[in-house]
């Protein structure tokens, strides 16, 4: 049961897309495209979602203490924000501006068959790997302080 | 040209918050896809089999939209590179990004997160400027 409501809200989510027009990068673009051939549709996807979104939230949170299935609401903890966040982000902005295509339109399109979408989500899982090689191989940390010479 | 659609672009968005609102009551979860996508790839989430449930119910809603015959607008107007060097990167920016257009774009905004209001504003702000540089500087693919 609990799988069957996770298949549909699934649903949802990618018949939300493709209805919405995000599913199309052509739109997607034109979105993005204010001095040339703009269309402010996309406005209304995101109008849209956070109408149901933003009251739906504050409701289920001061309602409830846990999930219909589950012991406790999974919410990131993370607060800061740094480098990781901004720099991700801007890359994120960079390969949705060159494509057309976010990891959450890509895959629902995945569903209509056609090939573009399915070479874009090939080329989003290679990245992925590579994002998460260079985390672990701490491509991006600082470099390597001298140590502090104690006063004591 | 793509045609302004604001009632099914909004009636699509309903349909991705009531998404995002139902899978927090039922299973306590955000709805993004960076995580959930990146939940079934080796070395496999511990949960990932909701994951891989809500992600086939992602594309097969879709599937059985095309197959039941209904015409869904669908141009992809950028070569192929433009998808694999696209894809590629929106694949690691993500990853660094902790989240994407549905995780922080709507969940995180949903519930005023301060650092998904951060990650929405400057990957719209990149893609805009994106876009504005191939199109208009470079004269477009």
């Amino acid at each position: 049961m609990r799988y069957v409501t996770v298949f549909f809200i699934g649903a949802l989510f990618g018949l939300g897309i493709v209805i919405s027009g995000m599913g199309n990068p052509a739109k997607v673009l034109n979105f993005f495209d204010l001095a040339g051939t703009f269309d402010p549709s996309l406005i209304f996807v995101m109008a849209g979602a956070l109408s149901v979104a933003v009251p739906g939230y504050a409701v289920i949170f001061r309602r409830r203490q846990k999930p219909v299935f589950g012991e406790t609401f999974v919410l990131p903890k993370a607060k800061l924000i740094d480098r990781k966040l901004v720099g991700g982000s801007a890359v994120f902005g960079i390969g949705w501006g060159i494509a057309g295509f976010c990891p959450g339109a890509a895959i629902p399109a995945l569903g209509l068959g056609h090939s573009s979408a399915l070479i874009f989500v090939a080329a989003m899982l290679v990245g992925i790997f590579v994002a998460r090689f260079l985390s672990q191989a701490d491509f991006f940390a600082a470099p390597a302080k001298p140590t502090p010479v104690s006063k004591t | 040209m793509t045609e302004f659609t604001p009632l099914m672009s909004f009636a699509g968005g309903l349909l991705i918050g009531l998404s995002a609102v139902t899978l927090m009551l039922f299973w306590g979860r955000i709805a993004g896809m960076t995580a959930i996508l990146g939940g079934i790839l080796p070395p496999l989430d511990r949960d990932w089999a909701w994951k891989a449930t809500f992600l086939a119910g992602a594309v097969l809603a879709p599937a059985a939209l095309a197959l039941s015959g209904v015409k869904v607008e669908f141009e992809t107007p950028v070569p192929l590179a433009a998808l694999i060097v696209g894809g590629i990167v929106t694949g690691i920016g993500v990853t660094f990004g902790s989240g994407c257009t549905s995780g922080h774009g709507i969940c995180g905004l949903a519930r005023f997160s301060k650092r998904s209001a951060v990650a929405t504003l400057t990957f719209m702000a990149f893609a805009f400027l994106t876009t504005f540089v191939i199109r208009h500087i470079f004269g477009g693919f």
